[in-house]
């Protein structure tokens, strides 16, 4: 363990067009939560129900930008994130729901609300409370600036651990060998 | 080539028998076999694989490999534009769109009746008589609409291409300055006549003397490679002469092949005295197809004249004879080993050496690649001798250098020059005028701007394969560097990761830029990109294909920055539009259903 910084880093983390599977990815880093919050504490994150993101030194984006809610959200985290990290395929490369990419738009939705069987009289979701969807799923970096990329669907336990340390002692992070490895 | 083979003139076994059903021939049977129906239907494919005795995937793979092989039905009338840079300039674009017009189809796209296609290809070797096209593989230059005009009435009418008017397809020569080469008159013989005198050693001595380099770009030293073969173990030594002359900007091979035909090919035997080689290749690019009737022809003169097969002129012992083998429209085997796995009727996947093609080369053979200019050029060497050879030029770089002069300059066409030569007395000689910079050596060469015009041409300096592109003020050197990096991104041959994902992300970022969505950030990766093209790649392909964005990100950093809409980062699409389709179906248009393109506006 590299030693620690003067000061706790605060870090946010969310959840786009992904399925948690990388922030339970990341709580099994297991007892090395222990030693991870005497070095971190947690702004903005599914950990903490914090709402809001606050000024931060590092950012874990999973999941890909499927609607405009992902739009504002990104952004805001990019505005207040030293360093923003894409966590994982989707946030990296829009991962399974960038599968409905190879589709239009409206024989998505369609297909869904309108024609699926045992649905009468069904209608496309229009409330303004509701984040419209983009035509396409986005990578995470083709929407704002990413400083790195953390690949695995999910990245291992292992994997985010080294990641987060390294960046936390000052090394640019670089996963090799095993950790690179999904199967 | 006729345009309408309504009734097939060859079967497929005819085909198959007459390259003895080997399937080393394979490229060359899918090249013939095609002459069938314009295409190549899957039945043809499973047949001959079967025929073969070779999977039916390899005969898949290598048909899916080369541009010029068509596995789904194409016009009857295959239209090609050449899309280098040099016919950009001309004004191809334009051309092509009025061809389009004319015949009422879209670009890329087979006409509903089967008729005619009509788009793009990588350089066709005219550059010096752009726009150019080919029309079924044959080559037509210069030309405008009006010829434009005349080509659509004439596909229109379905007017068989051997009855199109013949000045058509006259491709000029263009020599402008002659030195020792082009200034020689040889007597076909009389090269190998002075080398069989030497003896095997003692012509192997004059090219040492000689201290001749490749013109194929590489510089290697010649004498150096064919020593190399001749003491690698193992008979049936090969010698092939490398015509796939697919460098953009290139074209002083067309013109050696076209009027100097003989000089290549006794090259080509000199080569085989030297290390007793038995068989030879010349492998000419599909594009110069057309070439081939009389390549044919001075090779049987040759055999007449006792120049090619057994006991070359009277030598016992001296046999060796040589064959035409086609490409099919792949830039990448222009490298060597990927020609030799052409060759060998594969992909053209390029091989990791060592071994060295001298050592393990066509089949596993002792094998010499060299360039069509290099075996030209030891012709002058066997006459004269290696000294006086080695007198002209500079230290490093003997003899003289064929350059392909084309872009903006008063006369375009091939120049022979002493190597040392200053770019600045080039740009002179062939009437440029306020010229902004020079691509020389091609798209995978260097980019020159006008502070670097005292340099000269040779290998301790601006070394280059031949290819010498002219912009002048008016150019914007950006749209020179993204169309070469389209190119290189076509013409991956996909094999490695780095060179296949690698051109295809630059190109992204390039045409990002020149959509007017660019951004400070994207150069930073512009930057990461060229590092890992350069670093990672397998073959020259990819090492070479950041090259252009390399020069000119330094030398014309203006051209990128100009185009940048951000200082930070800025998406290549706009974020409102995405939502476009969504508000739509939801017949929404309240300020949640839109977004700011950038984020500055949102607070």
């Amino acid at each position: 363990m590299s030693p620690a910084p003067a000061r706790k880093l605060r870090v946010a983390t969310t959840s786009l067009a992904g399925c948690f599977g990388c922030h339970m990815s990341f709580l099994d880093i297991d007892e090395h939560l222990f030693e991870l919050v005497e070095l971190i504490e947690f702004d903005r994150s599914p950990l903490t129900d914090i709402k809001e993101v606050g000024p931060c030194d590092i950012g874990l984006i999973e999941g890909g930008v499927c609607n405009a809610e992902n739009v504002h959200v990104l952004r805001e985290f990019r505005r207040n994130c030293k360093t923003l990290i894409a966590l994982g395929a989707c946030a990296v490369n829009g991962g399974l729901p960038a599968q409905r990419n190879h589709l239009p738009l409206s024989e998505c939705l369609r297909e869904v609300y309108q024609f699926r069987p045992g649905i009468a009289n069904g209608q496309i979701p229009n409330d303004p409370e509701l984040p419209l969807p983009l035509d396409k799923v986005r990578p995470i970096h083709e929407v704002v600036r990413i400083d790195y990329f953390l690949p695995g669907c999910p990245p291992s336990g292992p994997a985010i651990w080294k990641f987060l340390t390294d960046l936390i002692a000052g090394r640019t992070p670089r996963l090799t060998g095993g950790l690179l490895h999904y199967d | 080539m006729s345009a309408l083979p309504s009734v097939p003139l060859v079967t497929l076994d005819d085909i198959l028998q007459r390259h003895s059903h080997d399937p080393t021939r394979l490229l060359q049977i899918l090249i013939d076999a095609q002459q069938i129906e314009g295409w190549l239907p899957a039945p043809s494919l499973t047949r001959i694989a079967a025929a073969l005795h070779i999977p039916r995937a390899r005969v898949e793979g290598v048909a899916g490999f080369y541009s010029f092989l068509y596995t789904r039905p194409v016009g009857r009338y295959r239209v090609l534009f050449s899309d280098n840079i040099t016919d950009r300039m001309l004004g191809n674009a334009e051309l092509l769109d009025a061809l389009c017009r004319k015949l009422w189809i879209e670009p890329g796209k087979l006409s509903e009746d089967g008729l005619v296609s009509v788009t793009t290809t990588s350089c066709t070797g005219l550059c010096d008589q752009g726009p150019a096209m080919l029309v079924n593989g044959r080559a037509i230059g210069q030309l405008n609409h009006r010829r434009i005009n005349e080509i659509a009435e004439l596909i229109r009418q379905q007017r068989p291409l051997d009855l199109w008017p013949a000045e058509y397809f006259r491709i000029d020569d263009n020599i402008r300055r002659r030195d020792a080469l082009l200034d020689l008159d040889m007597p076909p013989g009389a090269a190998l006549t002075a080398a069989i005198a030497r003896g095997r050693d003692g012509w192997l001595a004059e090219m040492q003397a000689s201290n001749l380099r490749g013109r194929g770009g590489a510089g290697f030293a010649t004498a150096v490679k064919w020593a190399s073969a001749r003491n690698a173990p193992g008979a049936q030594k090969v010698i092939v002469c490398n015509a796939d002359e697919g460098e953009p900007g290139t074209f002083k091979d067309r013109v050696l092949l076209n009027s100097f035909a003989d000089l290549v090919f006794e090259g080509m035997a000199l080569a085989a005295w030297a290390v007793s080689a038995t068989e030879g290749f010349l492998y000419l690019r599909g594009e110069y197809h057309y070439l081939r009737p009389q390549l044919e022809a001075v090779l049987a003169s040759r055999r007449q004249a006792g120049l090619l097969g057994t006991s070359i002129l009277g030598q016992p012992g001296f046999d060796f004879d040589i064959q035409i083998h086609l490409g099919a429209g792949a830039y990448v085997c222009g490298e060597e080993t990927a020609l030799l796995e052409s060759l060998e009727g594969k992909r053209g996947t390029p091989r990791i050496r060592p071994p060295f093609p001298v050592i393990k080369g066509y089949l596993g053979r002792p094998t010499v690649v060299n360039n069509v200019e290099t075996l030209a050029k030891t012709c002058l060497v066997a006459l004269e001798g290696g000294e006086a050879f080695a007198a002209t030029g500079t230290a490093q770089s003997a003899g003289t250098k064929l350059l392909s002069i084309s872009g903006d300059c008063a006369a375009p066409g091939i120049y022979e020059y002493p190597f040392g030569v200053p770019i600045a007395r080039i740009l002179e000689d062939c009437g440029a005028s306020d010229t902004q910079a020079v691509q020389v050596g091609g798209a995978s060469g260097m980019c020159l701007a006008s502070y670097e015009f005292q340099r000269r041409i040779a290998y301790e300096d601006v070394p280059t394969a031949g290819a010498f592109m002219i912009f002048d003020g008016t150019r914007d050197l950006f749209d020179v560097a993204r169309a070469f990096v389209h190119f290189f991104a076509h013409e991956s041959c996909g094999f490695c990761t780095p060179c296949r994902v690698g051109t295809a992300l630059l190109k992204g970022f390039m045409d990002k830029l020149a959509d007017g969505h660019g951004a400070k950030a994207d150069l930073n990766d512009i930057d990461w990109l060229d590092r890992l093209l350069k670093n990672a790649s397998h073959c020259g392909l990819g090492s070479a294909a950041p090259n252009p964005v390399i020069d000119t990100l330094q030398k014309f950093r203006p051209a990128y920055e100009r185009r940048l809409v951000s200082l930070d980062f800025e998406p290549a699409f706009d974020l409102d539009a995405a939502l476009a389709e969504a508000r739509q179906l939801t017949a929404r248009d309240d300020p949640g259903a839109h977004l700011k393109t950038h984020e500055e506006e949102e607070k």
